[in-house]
């Protein structure tokens, strides 16, 4: 059972607390109606699936109910980072060589 | 006294008391201390079962966890009978009844023993080679078969009646091991004041000193310093000492699991008492203190009964007070099985000779076996032992060949040397390294943050392992926090030490095609296996261990991986770690489905949820069904009626006059604030802003991709106040649908969510007479239809008490659905129901809701939609918002196969034969005499008989249905065909006039 650091309670917290909600940073358009095929494709379908960081948003949903992201490696399933909703993709990452 | 085998004066337990129990119906005495394993042997019993392919007698090959052979089933009561219990692991208690496994009709002949003369057909790979073909066979014949006569247990076929707890705990430093290393370890660590663990998985700690009789530690017999050390960890309250307790598994930073047994060992276990305790722990450093194992010699008939492990001979006698045999050999290509030799020389046990591989050895243990007269035989092999059901003699003979000369012995110890138990280590993700020098893999690179110490680490003697040990606990509590350790380090004043060894095949293991040396005890896999998983090709010793199942077995592999490792390396001519080490897996040993399932059973496996009604049902006779957690009343029989007689009778008398029914499990979100109608528009499909306080509308909520969700009646309470109803199914996800667009979408939007489905009980009173039965206990909000007309909600009082009562309808009759606060619910029903008495109401459950639905043409969602089927789909259009910009799933309900010709639509089904109920699930054809597989063009999605229509009624999702009205279509069954008419869905009042009835 991972140890997850929820950036709004600012504590970790066991696994168990915790619900995956698929990956972070993929955009809702403002103008849902005048996407294209593709760009809904893009947006709905399509998902990076990589070996190695992720970047993944999760809820603390047997905590304080906020969705937040996460910075994962898939290979060793450790979270390298978590942030709150809305704050940017970090350019920067702890640990992690480029 | 049958005891004979027991030596006076040797021993930790001689003043113990007696403990009697019972192997395969006999009586035997033990002492209490001893394990069942060193009982046995006490009384002379080293056949202890058969062996799992060739039924072979097994004895018991060594004194610990690691035991493959003796395997007992331990019987308290019918309930009580655990299989392949590891007889070295088991303690005696008084009263104990152990039975072999794996034979019949007896232990001592048993007739699946033809199976070791038939062992050719036996060989690596022949499950996958015999039983190819035909397929079908496998379930009915190979499989059952194989089964019956390959096996070990019996599982009980009774419920386990007892109790298993389980505790999260977390640590600075977690010691996994308590010899002395571990207890170094621990002591170091403790010392500091962090939290400490240490866990060992023996009834006491010390591990190796259990055998090793020279040691001294600060000025003390090793054995006694250990039980100091132990003492003085228990008396800290920084410290948990957890003795018989196996660390199983190693998980995702620095997660253990270890299972502790609580009363395995006591003959009569408290009722309050549990048999296990499972242990979570959380630790910030980990010192793993594991040991080694000791290897066995791989040679023809290594597995007869008396043959054991050095270590476990030497176990039996300076621990439990047991000599394994009178007349002992021993076959060794290391040191430490002269330490045994020496020992049991001294309790006065004969030594026929030392066979050692090694030409010319040397050393002090060497010497002091020379001193005392042993025997040695050097540069020489024992190629065979004599005796089927106990050993009684050794061949031995030069490595090179020669001359055979055979020695008669009735007990034979072996020692290949020994291997560090990196299990642990493996299973953290860490990577094991081959030291060459020493021919062993030990731990390389660590992923978490853990440290190995002592033998398990490849440290080899006491002294040596004592001072790294003791080293790593401070360094690791230093690093978790904790203060300068107090006392100065433990002190080893004598010890052995050994290392080296061999790996793999020694010259007594073939090259004969009948030779069974055995390689793998527990799964009956012989060097020659080895040899010939890798002449039929398998290069990876992943591959052969899959071929021949060397290591599969609940042992796990831990005396048979390194020697099957060096036999498949040296056929294929390549190094060791060219042909890799397979990954150890959790758990170390077997754990039981009891400490894992722990309380998560019975009642507690899965909340029950119940109305506030629930009881008042009961009482009247409800029958209920399970709805998702929910216990929901179904119908109401009255005497003499069965289901179909009382749902007919409720259906028509909701229709006729009223009905009551308990509607408190839909799902209830309250969307509040500023932005709550720009928030309901983007969640559902429906327009929101315009609606008045004080109406309602049915709602319906995409997902993205434009499928339905979900739906239920929302209804505005004010400007910023809506209250919002869920299937009751969807509750849950609803709520995590809105709070995910809340926060990550919508953020700037001003509202807030709040789940109240526990909060508001829900009494549907639907029917003509529904308003005359609420109209008495309603205070405060006109019910006339021009005040409150269908589909509007009023807050006032009912029965004194605050309500929020909808006028609604999921019958298709005037209704009123009664939301009253939770603690109010029985009463208020109650109250209902008296005056639903006056005019011959009834109480109704879930399957009249569904018929009275069904006859109106009402979806639920999840029954008549399935996550592919889109509004358009369920003709529900008109729910579609058309001047909206934007809502959840706009998009998504536009894609090109969504708005495509030929989907299925949902559509009315009428039997041609109106008596006739469709099943629901059943496929929809369109001509019935086409070769099978048909092609399916739909399905029933709900089906009833209705009273009201006076015939079946049905719902169905059809392709292109709505083109299809008045066609024939047919519903292929086992025994007939079904003729059905397509038909609109609404079967009953299509105009909706009753709704204001
Ligand atoms: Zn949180």
């Amino acid at each position: 059972m991972l140890l997850i650091h929820c950036p709004y309670c600012e504590e970790e917290r066991p696994e168990l607390e915790f619900r995956n909600a698929g990956e972070a940073h993929v955009v809702r358009s403002a103008n849902m109606a005048g996407e294209s095929d593709e760009d809904f494709e893009k947006f709905f379908f399509i998902r990076s699936n990589p070996k190695g960081i992720i970047y993944e948003r999760w809820r603390h949903i047997h905590g304080c109910a906020r969705f937040f992201n996460a910075v994962r490696d898939t290979v060793t399933d450790k979270f390298v980072m978590t942030y709150k909703a809305g704050e940017p993709k970090p350019k920067k990452l702890p640990g992690v060589a480029k | 006294m049958a005891a004979s085998y027991r030596i006076s004066g040797a021993g930790r337990f001689s003043h113990a008391k007696v403990a009697k129990f019972s192997f395969d119906g006999k009586p035997y005495a033990g002492i209490e201390g001893d394990t069942l394993a060193s009982a046995l042997l006490a009384n002379g019993v080293h056949l202890a079962g058969r062996s799992f392919k060739y039924h072979r007698p097994r004895g018991i090959l060594s004194a610990g966890a690691e035991e493959p052979n003796a395997l007992v089933e331990i019987r308290r009561d019918a309930a009580r009978r655990t299989p392949n219990v590891r007889a070295t692991v088991q303690e005696l208690y008084d009263g104990l009844e152990a039975a072999s496994q794996n034979r019949w009709p007896s232990l001592s002949f048993d007739v699946g023993a033809v199976n070791d003369l038939a062992s050719p057909l036996f060989s690596a790979g022949f499950y996958y080679k015999t039983f190819m073909w035909p397929k079908a066979a496998w379930k009915s014949l190979y499989e059952p078969k194989i089964r019956a006569a390959a096996g070990l247990g019996v599982a009980p076929d009774q419920p386990d009646p007892d109790h298993y707890a389980a505790r999260f705990a977390h640590c600075e430093v977690l010691v996994l091991g308590g010899g002395a290393a571990g207890l170094a370890a621990a002591l170091a660590a403790a010392e500091t004041g962090v939290r400490v663990i240490v866990a060992d998985e023996q009834a006491d700690f010390g591990g190796a000193l259990r055998f090793e009789a020279g040691a001294r530690i600060d000025g003390q017999d090793g054995w006694a310093w250990a039980q100091g050390v132990v003492a003085k960890l228990k008396a800290m309250d920084n410290v948990r000492v957890l003795n018989r307790t196996t660390a199983f598994g190693y998980y995702a930073q620095n997660f253990i699991g270890l299972v502790e047994r609580v009363s395995d060992h006591l003959a009569a276990p408290g009722r309050d008492v549990p048999r296990e305790r499972l242990w979570q722990v959380r630790a910030k450093k980990v010192v793993i203190a594991t040991g080694a194992i000791e290897r066995h010699m791989v040679f023809a008939d290594n597995d007869r009964p008396g043959v054991m492990l050095a270590s476990a001979a030497r176990t039996y006698l300076n621990h439990y007070g047991v000599a394994v045999g009178r007349n002992v050999g021993i076959y060794t290509a290391n040191d430490s099985a002269y330490a045994a030799a020496l020992d049991l020389k001294k309790a006065g046990v004969t030594v026929a000779a030392i066979v050692d591989l090694r030409d010319n050895p040397s050393g002090q243990l060497v010497d002091q076996a020379r001193a005392a007269n042993i025997e040695i035989h050097d540069g020489r092999a024992v190629v065979r032992v004599g005796g089927k059901l106990r050993v009684n003699s050794m061949t031995v003979q030069k490595r090179t060949g020669g001359g055979e000369r055979t020695l008669p012995v009735d007990a034979l110890l072996m020692s290949a040397g020994w291997t560090p138990s990196v299990h642990l280590f493996s299973q953290s993700r860490g990577k094991v390294a081959f030291n060459d020098e020493v021919k062993r893999f030990l731990p390389g690179t660590y992923a978490q943050d853990c440290v190995s110490a002592g033998a398990c680490n490849g440290t080899d003697g006491l002294a040596a392992s004592v001072d790294e040990a003791y080293a790593a606990g401070a360094k690791a509590a230093k690093e978790a926090g904790g203060k300068a350790a107090k006392s100065a380090k433990p002190k080893v004043e004598a010890s052995e030490g050994w290392s080296r060894g061999m790996l793999g095949a020694a010259p007594g293991a073939g090259p004969g095609t009948t030779v069974k040396a055995f390689v793998d005890f527990q799964n009956d896999v012989t060097a020659k296996d080895i040899r010939q998983a890798v002449h039929e090709g398998m290069r990876s010793i992943e591959h052969v261990k899959r071929f021949t199942t060397n290591g599969m077995a609940t042992d796990q592999g831990k005396t048979s991986n390194m020697h099957g490792l060096a036999i498949a390396a040296e056929e294929l001519g390549k190094p060791i770690p060219q042909v890799g080490l397979t990954t150890f897996r959790a758990p170390y040993t077997p754990v039981t489905f009891g400490s894992i399932a722990n309380h998560a059973r019975g009642a507690l496996f899965d909340p029950t949820r119940r109305t506030t009604t629930h009881g008042w049902a009961e009482k009247n006779g409800a029958v209920f069904e399970d709805v998702g957690q929910w216990k929901r009343a179904w119908y109401f029989p009255k005497a003499g009626e069965d289901m179909h007689a009382a749902v007919n009778r409720e259906c028509v008398t909701v229709r006729k006059t009223a009905g009551l029914f308990d509607a408190s499990t839909l799902g209830k979100i309250e969307v509040v604030g500023p932005d709550a109608a720009t928030f309901m528009e983007l969640m559902y499909t429906n327009p929101w802003q315009k609606l008045a306080p004080g109406r309602c509308r049915y709602g319906l909520m995409l997902r993205e991709d434009g499928f339905i969700y979900d739906d239920g009646v929302v209804g505005r309470l004010a400007e910023d106040r809506f209250h919002v109803t869920t299937t009751t199914g969807g509750a849950a996800r609803v709520m995590n649908q809105m709070e995910d667009y809340l926060q990550t979408e919508f953020p700037h939007l001003k509202v807030w969510l709040t789940s109240i489905s526990e909060q508001w009980a829900v009494i549907a009173v639907q029917g003509p007479n529904s308003r005359k039965i609420i109209e008495p206990l309603v205070e405060g909000i006109d019910l006339s239809d021009e005040a409150f007309p269908h589909m509007s909600v009023r807050e006032g009082k009912i029965c004194g008490v605050p309500t929020r009562l909808f006028r609604m309808s999921f019958s298709g009759e005037r209704g009123f659905e009664v939301n009253v606060p939770a603690d109010y619910g029985e009463a208020v029903w109650e109250a209902l129901w008296a005056e639903g008495q006056k005019h011959g109401a009834c109480a109704y459950g879930t399957e009249t809701m569904h018929v009275l639905r069904a006859e109106k043409g009402y979806i639920i969602v999840g029954q008549d939609t399935d996550g592919t089927v889109t509004v358009n789909d369920a003709g529900i259009d008109w729910a579609i918002g058309k001047k909206k910009a934007d809502f959840v799933g706009m998009r998504g309900m536009m894609r090109p196969d969504l708005v495509a010709p030929g989907r299925k639509q949902l559509v009315g089904l009428k039997t041609k034969d109106p008596n006739v109920v469709l099943e629901e699930g059943a496929q929809i054809v369109a001509d019935p005499n086409q070769p099978i597989p048909m092609k399916m063009i739909g399905h029933v999605t709900s089906s009833y008989w209705s009273e009201n229509c006076g015939r079946s009624i049905a719902l169905g999702l059809v392709a292109g249905g709505r083109e299809k009205m008045g066609q024939t279509l047919y519903v292929p069954m086992p025994d007939r065909v079904i003729e059905v008419e397509v038909s609109g869905a609404v079967f009953f009042d299509e105009k909706g006039e009753r709704l204001n009835g």
